[in-house]
């Protein structure tokens, strides 16, 4: 028997043998009886479930708290960590602010809306420097229309609310583990013995796959979790990603940046955006707060979904990933990883250890663009990156990838072909997008049709060739925006 | 009610907003679980239309933690949960009629194994042919009741004869509620077969009534009990009975408690929504678009069974005149039955449909005779109280007594600068290729009543207590829109008490009777008007055993927050009520409201349906993508008629909460259902509400100072709940603009709605290829 340990709002839990794909909304609500946290969703897209997960991190062990959904967060990823629900959080500024703006209605949302602004006002992962909204941007609310909230967060700044807890911190030291936990639960509805590993290194995650060969890896469970809650499926054995200490290195070199499979979105979001302010503007719309701080850049490449936030923007900037089975590494390009629709290269006791993103050429423009219905926290109809080097008025190269055109993100081989080598002028832009109806036959579906896939994706070429020759302000549609409501 | 008052008008908290900011405010699913609690799941059709021809639950009885399951053999009663068609089986029992449609019902140990186990059933069917669109229901003559013809005057003598006459056709999208909280019921059992229900519903009367039919019972075998709702919409009126009635019967046949709780998907792919529409029209105008005669077809998808569409598209009717008088007008309503969820209420209840058809309506006018919209807009208006040009009757034969709208325009117009910013707009498109702005005011009258006569009535009953607090309790119910501070306000203020004093109570069915839904805006009209009767009953009491004590006459004694006053004694409220108790003065009391001097002839659509209109208007202003078709509102300047306002702090809550809902119906919230009848948009993850970055950069909201209800409404209040969902149609105005001002004298847009990227760049590109 193998038991998992967490402080929930201060006080330590054990639970011994849960079971791994149980999520922490669930327990907070049916075992521990604290129902403040609210399921709105179960697929982590309202909010209503948002808590703060704290962590020991760096060599300081540094206490560093951040927002994730409960509802598809699972107990073995609380292991060693720090839960703060609603019910810690006892008439702080933030409770105030919301009672004091009105930002409560029906109520229910608000128990996720309090926590997403606790965890700004500790300046918690994803929140410093950030616009209340984007902090946000993963709550929903049907009854306010978000003016009060948003004012009741402008009341409480970032860094306004203690974060260096030093009991919590100690307590966390105190309950790190010797040995790698490994959980062993008996699924009495899906008669099975359902397994789960929490190694601490690459190199036990690695002998571990070759042992468990198809084991699920969970990093984030921001896809996985989905799998439960809503698909009712059993998976037999699990290894989560969260503990190995040097996959959450991030490598920013003169070449690039390098992230190993544990870095979650918005701990890579700074690098990401120095390497493209566009990378950084995509990173802020990926999602909302709370998934960007648990799903991973790997995870998000190793699931191989079609639209892929990532990988488009990733492939145009010629990103490389690492594999390694057992002791042995391979690296190949991005775009080669995605074979077909459901089909990635990678063998069951392969993993993905890392992905390489090379820092653009001085003279290589990188342009990416996310089209959805609405803006924040929604998955791309169309998602197209653009590297393109111009000189002396000439493409000189160009590598252009999209998601959402076809079963995997996918470079557009026509397209390119049409502009290297050509002048950049209206007809060049007109016979490349002309070619991308070569490169892709996309599907129709909720996000959009085949003929508005297609149209949209050349105008997101014509819009970079209008920005260059009229002024971005012509086309910064966002800016136009921000402007307003930043003053 | 001639006194000054002390509390109402005030910007007061909501009661439970410290509770809520705490997650210490219950929901029914945060109640503690009994003992034995049983977990529900029902099994769902997956057809859109068939003959059921077989049901094999072997496996989902052997399911594990599986305790039984149900078909419609096993309800005692009338299998229906239906508001009043008798058309809504709760199980279905021969056929299935829409993708989603219940079928089998599984009690389980927990929720997950229920959710297991109800996707183990095996039902076979032969499939019949679906009718999933407007469409084919208008090709088929697919309707749930005859249409419906309203109007005056010779429409097509008035065509003919216009000088001008264009014809248009406008689409709109339905729109899921998502309340936050999904639909949960508790169910559980008392003595001698009685149920207690907890219930998430706006409508508990109406719970009651049809669980109590549904297990063959009598009502007052069934109690219902409503704390607070997560969130409601319209979407808690009729659609909680089928979960409410899930669980009563589990609970019937157990002898165990029971609960319901949807997942999400389940929630979206079984409840109805707001009605999508399909408008066409055929308008006769003048040179300055004034216009002289208006044919107008409306046609709604209601989905598979009768649910209220009868009501919403009367409603619709009602309110495709909004502020515009229409001298010979025809507005013909198709009501369709199609296999598809059965469409329900939705704040505004229509209404928000048929305004959103004049208004495109207008918009089309304008653009055909060159004219100002907004001068378009005023010459089509009802005659305000003073005028008399005979510009007053409504297509339904009402007059419009109290057109404030001129008056609410021209102070929005002024405070938003809105000259100023049409003239900004232009000068921005003149230099700009890619990016297009375009702005519109436009404004809002709505009706309001129940246009179903007899349901504007309301109970309540307050209890006074020997130290002085009350209790208060009435029909309506709270989901978030502040109606328990309002009527506390109200009833505090009658005993000049702190609200400190009043305990607000559970809307509970066997404390007022026969309640109708928290609907049509109506809640605070309505329970605070029974409050209020109720609360002064009690003080008319007190007041007259004071004015015989200190030798006053009873209508001078005051009740003020300093304590209550007779003659020159000042006595605490508490002293009196403790003097009330040893006296033995009655300190409870019912107090009982029905909205007087309204009537409907449905058949001929001829009456008044209204006690009152609310009014309101906005300016949206927005800038369009030319090459995506992606959009933001950049601001929203509102100015919003709630009458003297109760609680101007809720009442800004409710119209900034309409206007941002509305403006999520009219852009990003699109429904799209397969070939198969499956709604694909089925969860937050599909289907998109606004988020706090999809509010308008700038907001700029104020309650209109002058008003006040020309009818004696509690202290002269309007009702606000739904109007302002429908300035949000500024926004779609305004994005019409914008899409005008990307292809310059090409005509005027088939633009439809939802406005999505894809819908605006489809637009852009008709519009761009017209040839003149």
């Amino acid at each position: 028997m193998s038991a998992l340990h967490f402080l929930l709002n201060g006080q330590p839990v054990t639970l011994a043998d849960p079971d791994p794909t149980g999520t922490l909304l669930d327990w907070l609500r049916y075992q521990a009886r604290a129902t403040g946290s609210k399921e709105g969703c179960a697929e982590g897209d309202c909010g209503a479930c948002t808590v703060l997960v704290g962590e020991l991190t760096g060599p300081d062990d540094a206490l560093v708290w951040r927002a994730v959904n409960g509802c598809i967060q699972f107990l073995p990823m609380l292991d060693g960590r720090a839960v703060l629900t609603v019910e810690g959080v006892k008439d702080s500024p933030v409770q105030r602010a919301m009672v004091a703006c009105h930002g409560s209605q029906c109520g229910f949302c608000t128990p996720g809306f309090v926590m997403s602004l606790q965890g700004r006002a500790m300046g918690a992962l994803g929140t410093v420097g950030a616009d209340v909204g984007d902090v946000l941007a993963g709550n929903l609310c049907r009854c306010t229309g978000y003016g009060p909230i948003l004012e009741a967060g402008r009341r409480c700044p970032s860094g306004t609310a203690a974060t260096q807890d030093e009991a919590t911190r100690q307590a966390l030291i105190a309950m790190r583990r010797e040995t790698s936990l490994a959980l062993s639960h008996e699924d009495h509805l899906a008669s099975q013995t359902r397994r789960a590993f929490s190694p601490r290194s690459s190199d036990e995650l690695a002998a571990l796959l070759l042992a468990h060969p198809g084991a699920r890896l969970v990093a984030g469970a921001t896809d996985v979790g989905l799998w439960v809650t809503k698909q009712h499926r059993d998976i037999e054995t699990l290894i989560f990603l969260g503990e190995c200490a040097d996959l959450r290195a991030i490598k920013d070199t003169d070449d690039g940046l390098r992230l190993y499979a544990g870095v979650r979105y918005n701990e890579a979001h700074a690098a990401l955006a120095r390497l493209s302010p566009d990378l950084g503007e995509l990173m802020r719309r990926i999602a909302g707060t709370q998934v960007r701080n648990a799903g991973t850049i790997c995870g998000n490449i190793a699931n191989g979904s079609p639209i892929g936030d990532m990988p488009p923007a990733l492939i145009a900037m010629d990103a490389r990933l690492t594999l390694r089975r057992g002791d042995e590494r391979r690296e190949i390009a991005l775009e080669d990883f995605f074979i077909a629709y459901g089909q990635q290269d990678r063998a069951p006791d392969e993993f993905v250890e890392s992905v390489f993103i090379p820092r653009p050429a001085a003279d290589t423009q990188i342009h990416i663009a996310k089209l959805s219905k609405r803006f924040d926290s929604d998955i791309s109809a169309v998602c197209g990156g653009f590297a393109l080097t111009i000189a002396d008025g000439m493409v000189q190269q160009a590598r252009i990838a999209f998601g959402g055109m076809a079963g995997t993100p996918q470079r557009a081989s026509h397209c390119e072909a049409a502009l290297t080598g050509n002048s950049w002028n209206a007809a060049t832009i007109e016979a490349a997008c002309a070619a991308l109806a070569h490169d892709y036959a996309p599907l129709s579906d909720m996000r959009g049709s085949a003929a508005y896939r297609l149209e949209a994706a050349a105008n997101l070429l014509r819009r970079i060739f209008s920005g260059q020759t009229r002024g971005v302000l012509d086309t910064a549609l966002l800016d136009t925006w921000s402007e307003l409501r930043h003053g | 009610m001639g006194e000054p008052s002390f509390l109402v008008h005030k910007p007061t908290a909501h009661d439970s907003a410290a509770m809520q900011v705490a997650g210490r405010a219950p929901y029914v699913d945060d109640l503690p679980e009994p003992p034995g609690l049983l977990h529900l799941a029902f099994g769902l059709s997956t057809i859109a239309h068939g003959a059921i021809t077989g049901i094999d639950l072997a496996a989902v009885r052997a399911a594990p933690g599986v305790v039984a399951v149900y078909t419609a053999q096993d309800i005692p009663g009338t299998n229906d949960v239906s508001p009043f068609a008798g058309d809504d089986p709760m199980l279905a029992k021969n056929e299935v009629l829409f993708f989603g449609q219940p079928i089998f019902l599984v009690a389980a140990t927990s929720a997950r194994a229920a959710r297991r186990a109800a996707k183990l059933g095996r039902v076979s069917y032969e499939p019949r042919p679906a009718i999933l669109t407007i469409e084919e229901a208008l090709a088929r003559q697919s309707f749930i009741e005859p249409s419906q013809i309203m109007g005056h005057g010779d429409v097509e003598a008035a065509l003919s004869n216009a000088p001008h006459r264009v014809t248009g056709r406008l689409e709109m999208g339905g729109q899921d509620h998502f309340y936050l909280e999904g639909q949960v019921a508790l169910a559980i059992p008392g003595e001698d077969g009685t149920i207690h229900l907890h219930a998430s519903s706006q409508h508990p009367s109406e719970v009651q009534h049809l669980v109590a039919h549904l297990l063959h019972r009598n009502s007052a075998d069934v109690v219902v009990e409503v704390r607070r709702m997560g969130g409601g919409f319209g979407g808690k009126e009729t659609q909680p009975a089928l979960f409410a009635a899930a669980a009563a019967l589990v609970a019937h046949h157990t002898g165990r408690p029971a609960k319901f709780r949807a997942d999400r998907d389940d929630d979206m792919e079984i409840t109805g929504k707001r009605h999508d529409f399909h408008v066409t029209y055929d308008v006769g105008f003048d040179a300055q678009g004034r216009i002289l005669g208006l044919r107008l077809e409306l046609a709604s998808r209601c989905g598979w069974s009768t649910d209220l569409s009868p009501a919403i598209n009367d409603r619709a009717m009602f309110h495709a005149d909004n502020c515009y008088f229409l001298p010979a007008v025809e507005i013909i309503s198709h009501r369709c039955r199609t296999n598809t969820v059965s469409n329900t209420a939705f704040r505004g209840f229509g209404g928000p449909q048929g305004m959103l058809a004049i208004e495109r309506i207008i918009d089309h006018v304008a653009s055909e005779t060159g004219c100002d919209a907004l001068a378009v807009r005023r010459a089509n208006f009802y005659d305000t109280p003073g005028m008399d040009s005979g510009r007053r009757t409504t297509p339904y034969g009402m007059a419009v007594e109290d057109f404030v709208a001129p008056e609410i325009m021209a102070e929005l117009e002024e405070s938003s600068l809105y000259q100023q910013r049409v003239a900004a707009v232009e000068a921005f498109n003149a230099v700009n290729t890619v990016l297009k702005k375009g702005i519109a005011m436009t404004p809002v009258k709505f009706g309001i009543s129940f246009t179903t006569t007899h349901l504007n009535q309301a109970g309540a009953l307050v209890l006074v207590y020997a130290d002085g607090s009350v209790s208060l309790n009435h029909g309506g119910t709270e989901m978030g829109q502040g109606l328990n501070i309002k009527v506390a306000q109200v009833v505090a203020d009658v005993f000049g008490i702190p609200l400190s004093q009043i305990r607000i109570t559970a809307t509970r069915t066997d404390k007022v009777p026969n309640t109708s839904a928290t609907a049509a805006s109506s809640g605070s009209d309505l329970n605070g008007m029974a409050a209020y009767h109720a609360a002064i009953q009690i003080r008319d009491r007190l007041a007259h055993m004071l004015g015989e004590r200190h030798g006053v006459a009873a209508e001078l004694v005051r009740f003020t927050p300093d304590g209550v006053v007779a003659g020159e004694t000042v006595i605490p409220f508490a002293q009196v009520t403790k003097q009330a108790y040893l006296a033995r003065v009655q300190l409870s009391a019912s107090g009982f409201y029905a909205t007087p001097d309204i009537a409907y002839d449905r058949t001929a659509h001829k009456g008044r349906p209204f006690y009152y209109f609310a009014y309101g208007a906005a300016v949206s202003e927005v800038v369009i993508d030319t090459l995506t078709g992606e959009h933001r509102v950049l601001s929203a300047d509102i100015l919003h008629d709630a009458g003297r306002s109760l609680n101007p702090a809720i009442d800004l809550g409710q119209v900034e909460g309409a206007y941002v809902q509305g403006m999520g119906w009219l852009t990003t919230e699109e429904l799209v259902w397969n070939e198969k009848g499956r709604l694909t948009t089925h969860a937050p993850s599909t289907y998109k509400i606004p988020t706090a970055n999809d509010r308008p950069a700038r907001m700029e909201m104020r309650l209109w100072q002058q008003g006040r209800a020309h009818v004696p409404t509690i202290h002269r209040s309007k009702a606000v709940g739904e109007p302002p969902f429908m300035l949000a149609i500024s926004v779609f105005s305004a994005l019409t603009q914008a899409v005008m001002a990307a292809a310059p004298g090409k005509g005027f847009p088939a633009l439809n709605a939802p406005a999505t990227p894809e819908r605006v760049l489809a637009a852009i590109a008709e519009l761009r290829g017209r040839h003149g």
